[in-house]
């Protein structure tokens, strides 16, 4: 490789450089600072603002140090008389139109265009003349705009061309008069936009929620991991007097690069919603009253004691948000195991269990997160990954520019930010067909798989998806969240294993919530306790748990009506047990109908802990900001009440000791998708009448989220209604804005008709975890439509 | 996310498609884009002179870019009104050969002939006074001025005259 370094010489050091390197990035690797605009590492070279001119020996004017490649013995200077008379002018020329309104400006104090001028500009601007005024644009809840302070340096534009995929900014009219906008009234509405916030270089996109609520200078940078996906993003947390002001991205190449999700950066919102809990409340003779930490706990302890006096261990039951800590769900399970009672799950939104035996240790991406950049072929099942997993479709994004093949098998087309190969969009019940299809055109046979395939027609979709495959060099099936809550997930993850098997690919599964898999090594899960150890007697499922119906419930960041697979059971039960004990941040009226004590605990930036992210990347975290009230955090609430109830090994001084032991026990320990899946015997094929497909939108996925202002009021928070296509519509006489009685299993709702091409036959489109549905059935399964 | 109620670019005539079609044959298929500016031109002529957001998103479907960027071109470029205006166009070179040569003063009389300020169009919509057009490179005989694709040399106010009352 060496003879694809050069050797160069900036101010006088000597230094090597990549061939084709720009100057930029040999003085940024050597910590050489170039004053820049319009230059990011991430984005392509756009050259625009010249403020990055430096001399190199032998060229007869200054170069832009972002666009000139570096060259064997070349010899650049930065602070030369000539690089330092280039650089102020056009700090000068920039100057001429950008506003002075610093001190209202969100950006002052850390804004580059202020901070350039000070080190590289003059201090007194010759231009007396009008400066330029640009009407501001309203882009939506998420980024406020002031343009008058653009450089139009195309950061934002840029941005969304080569990163969001989507081309929603660009830079209107000419000179003088050229703008940076959407042009026509219209939202950005990509789910990264936010990042357009961090690159802007002046004032002119800031963040809107936070908009002139703290100074750069008067907050502290913590760091933390988000709460909401499987790629567990690196934070920075700006504080102020221990209240989380705003998030930003920390980089971090192996994870989320320099990015996050609009997700990950506003839904801190949420920890300050109005409904959150500030003190423990306990429920007496039907009537609730707040009461000291001591009181409520000694209450949530006798209670628990009574139900399994009363009723045996076997009924009670704990369910655990996917988005709780490592350390959290450590306990929960031991707490319930020491009550005698294995009935823990974290698979909220899952019913299919039949192959949890089989499992893999935990349910992993298969392969890095960096990695999947260089897929050649990917099979997406059931996933909706650019919203359920923003960063993950990003790195596939890059895969897909390259070439690589993205097929997909789904109940409803998602949109893509980059071309598919193939879509087979199916009724939910014929999507093990599909796979099936795919699996026979790949070759799978043998013993009982002869049996299994011997229906499964071969399409000429499946054959070209089957070629796809086979023929990579580098070929991934990635099981979605989608995949994961179909009533047969099991025979999808089978099928799906039997495709990676013939195809050489490797099996990747979409972990729920931001610790979906350190959920299965911290053992919340009944039939497997911390870092996978087997149990004798496997207790209920999430779904046995709501089904059957317990005396006693355990729940730890639960809204259970909106959280669980089946809101109608969940609802029901919570009501007809005898206690429930709920760990929640917040306060709703549901709770106040179904629980009998309420434990306020800490959220994310709160508390200290662990995430495990979809790689299986252990990331731990310290707080960073006060709980609100007299919320604590979940581990200690844990230890406490596991101390109360006399129960052996509550006896940990912080977190990270319950981490440590969890690491020991699981040890070199590896989690192998591939081998883990057992091959069905049939496949059922039976549906009858109309399927509901009930996805989780993007921004409904858990409590915090649900309660983030301005997520709130993007495009992509949306509440249920009932979609179907013309076809569907005009068999059950329906027509689009008419208002329609749905039914599920005793549930029934009342919701809008809108026509959407995109559901196929047989199939209607009601949304899941938001309010317009809560109190319907399995998000997928069978449902009644009536005119209303 | 509803229904769709046909594509955007049923918003071009079947002629404007086929002139877009003869265009696009000209560059290679991957670089649709290149045949923006023609489109442009064409779905404008036929829509009496300038463009509307609809026939903007019409192209931007039918070649297959991004809206915003046939925004950015339609914006950019001096040829495309966004706005409707009368049905002849005038534009006066003020540059400089032209402005030595007295266009200041052509400018004047036509603005007062005309009864309108540069970049108005008259009330009946016959004429559109298209504002200020960088050197049209007919400085030989400046000043001049361009009115619908046509050069007119030498001009005094007479000439003015003899030009516009003749347009229907
Ligand atoms: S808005 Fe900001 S990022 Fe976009 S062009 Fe202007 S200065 Fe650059
Ligand atoms: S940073 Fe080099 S021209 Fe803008
Ligand atoms: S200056 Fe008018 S044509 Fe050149």
């Amino acid at each position: 490789m060496s003879e694809d370094l050069l050797n160069i010489e900036i101010n006088g050091q000597p230094l090597q450089a990549r061939r084709g390197a720009m100057i930029i990035e040999a003085a940024d690797a050597a910590g050489i600072q170039i004053p820049r605009f319009c230059y990011h590492k991430k984005l392509s070279v756009a050259a625009n603002c010249r403020m990055c001119l430096v001399e190199v020996e032998k060229a007869p004017k200054p170069l832009p140090a972002c666009a000139t490649p570096v060259a064997d013995g070349m010899k650049v200077r930065t602070r030369s008389a000539l690089a330092r008379d280039g650089q102020r002018s056009v700090m000068e020329f920039l100057l001429i139109n950008h506003p002075l309104d610093c001190p209202i400006c969100d950006q002052g104090g850390e804004c580059e265009l202020q901070d350039v001028a000070m080190g590289f500009g003059g201090d007194i601007s010759r231009f007396q003349e009008r400066k330029r005024v640009v009407k501001d644009k309203d882009i939506g809840p998420l980024i406020a705009t002031d343009m008058t302070r653009c450089i139009h340096c195309t950061r934002c534009v840029r941005f969304g061309e080569e990163i969001a995929g989507v081309r929603e900014l660009g830079a209107t009219g000419r000179g003088e008069d050229m703008e940076i906008g959407t042009f026509v009234e219209k939202s950005v509405d990509s789910e990264l936009s936010g990042n357009v916030i961090d690159l802007c270089p002046v004032g002119a996109l800031t963040s809107k929620p936070f908009r002139y609520s703290a100074r750069s200078w008067e907050m502290v940078q913590r760091s933390t991991i988000a709460a909401h996906d499987a790629v567990g993003s690196n934070l920075h947390v700006h504080v102020r007097r221990n209240r989380v002001m705003r998030v930003v991205p920390r980089e971090n190449e192996d994870v989320n690069e320099t990015w996050i999700s609009d997700r990950d950066r506003f839904s801190y919102e949420g920890l300050y919603s109005e409904d959150r809990l500030s003190a423990p409340a306990i429920k007496r003779g039907g009537s609730w009253a707040d009461v000291d930490w001591d009181v409520a706990l000694d209450f949530a302890a006798n209670g628990i004691r009574r139900v399994v006096a009363e009723r045996g261990a076997q009924q009670l039951g704990a369910l655990a948000s996917p988005n709780s800590t490592l350390e959290e769900l450590c306990l929960l399970q031991k707490l319930l195991r020491g009550m005698g009672s294995s009935n823990v799950d974290h698979r909220l939104r899952q019913a299919d269990f039949s192959d949890q035996d089989v499992a893999p240790l935990f349910p992993w991406l298969g392969q890095s997160i960096a990695d999947l950049e260089l897929l050649d072929a990917v099979l997406l099942v059931g996933a909706d990954v650019r919203k359920e997993q923003p960063l993950i479709n990003n790195r596939l994004r890059k895969a897909a520019l390259r070439g690589a093949g993205i097929m997909v098998v789904n109940a409803l087309e998602p949109n893509f930010n980059y071309p598919t190969e193939a879509a087979m969009i199916v009724p939910p019940g014929d999507m093990p067909g599909v796979l099936a299809g795919i699996a026979k055109a790949l070759g799978v046979r043998g013993g009982k798989r002869d049996k299994l395939l011997e229906s499964a027609q071969v399409e000429p979709a499946h054959e070209a998806i089957a070629e796809r495959l086979k023929n990579a060099g580098r070929a991934s099936v990635l099981v979605g969240a989608f995949a994961t809550s179909h009533p047969q997930a099991a025979d999808l993850r089978a099928l799906a294993g039997l495709i990676c098997e013939a195809a050489d690919a490797a099996l990747g599964y979409l972990p729920a919530g931001a610790n979906g898999a350190g959920a299965w090594l911290a053992g919340a899960l009944p039939h497997r306790g911390p870092a996978g150890q087997m149990l004798a007697d496997a207790g209920a499922d999430a779904q046995a748990m709501m089904h059957d119906g317990l005396a006693g419930y355990v729940l730890l960041g639960v809204e259970p009506e909106l959280d669980c697979w089946d809101s109608a059971a969940a609802s029901n039960s919570l009501r007809e047990a005898d206690f429930v004990v709920a760990l929640t941040a917040y306060r709703t009226s549901e709770m106040d109908e179904y629980a009998d004590v309420l434990l306020p605990v800490s959220l994310f930036a709160e508390t200290s802990g662990t995430f495990v992210n979809a790689e299986g990347r252990w990331q731990s975290f310290e707080a960073v900001a006060a709980p609100v009230g007299d919320a604590r955090p979940g581990w200690r609430v844990l230890r406490v009440l596991g101390n109360l109830l006399d129960l052996e090994g509550f006896v940990y001084t912080d977190s990270q000791q319950i981490r440590d032991e969890l690491k020991d026990k699981v040890g070199e320990a590896r989690a192998d998708n591939n081998a883990a899946w057992r091959e069905p015997s049939r496949l059922d094929g039976k549906r009858s009448g109309l399927t509901r497909i009930g996805d989780v939108p993007v921004y409904a996925v858990d409590p915090v989220v649900r309660r983030g202002k301005a997520l709130q009021g993007t495009r992509d928070a949306c509440d249920a209604r009932l979609g179907l296509n013309a076809t569907v519509a005009a068999k059950l006489g329906l027509q689009q804005g008419d208002r329609a009685r749905v039914t599920q299993e005793g549930g029934e709702v009342v919701l809008e008709v809108e026509l959407d091409t995109r559901v196929p036959d047989d199939c209607v489109h009601v949304r899941a975890g938001v309010p317009g549905s809560v109190g319907l059935g399995p998000c997928i399964g069978e449902i009644k439509i009536s005119k209303a | 996310m509803s229904e769709a109620t046909g594509r955007k670019s049923d918003s071009l005539s079947a002629h404007a498609r086929e002139e877009i079609d003869r265009w696009l044959e000209r560059y290679p298929s991957d670089q649709r884009q290149s045949a923006v500016l023609a489109a442009l031109q064409e779905v404008q002529h036929e829509n009496g002179g300038f463009l509307t957001r609809e026939l903007m998103d019409g192209v931007a479907d039918y070649i297959g870019m991004p809206e915003i960027a046939v925004y950015e071109v339609a914006s950019f470029y001096s040829m495309f009104e966004l706005k409707p205006v009368g049905r002849h166009s005038i534009s006066v070179c003020t540059n400089i050969s032209c402005m030595l040569c007295g266009s200041d003063d052509i400018l004047e009389y036509i603005e007062k002939k005309l009864g309108i300020k540069l970049g108005e169009s008259t009330a009946d919509g016959k004429f559109f006074l298209k504002k200020e057009e960088e050197c049209l490179a007919a400085c030989r005989s400046a000043p001049m001025m361009q009115v619908d694709h046509v050069y007119y040399e030498d001009l005094t106010p007479a000439k003015v005259d003899e030009i516009l009352d003749k347009l229907e």
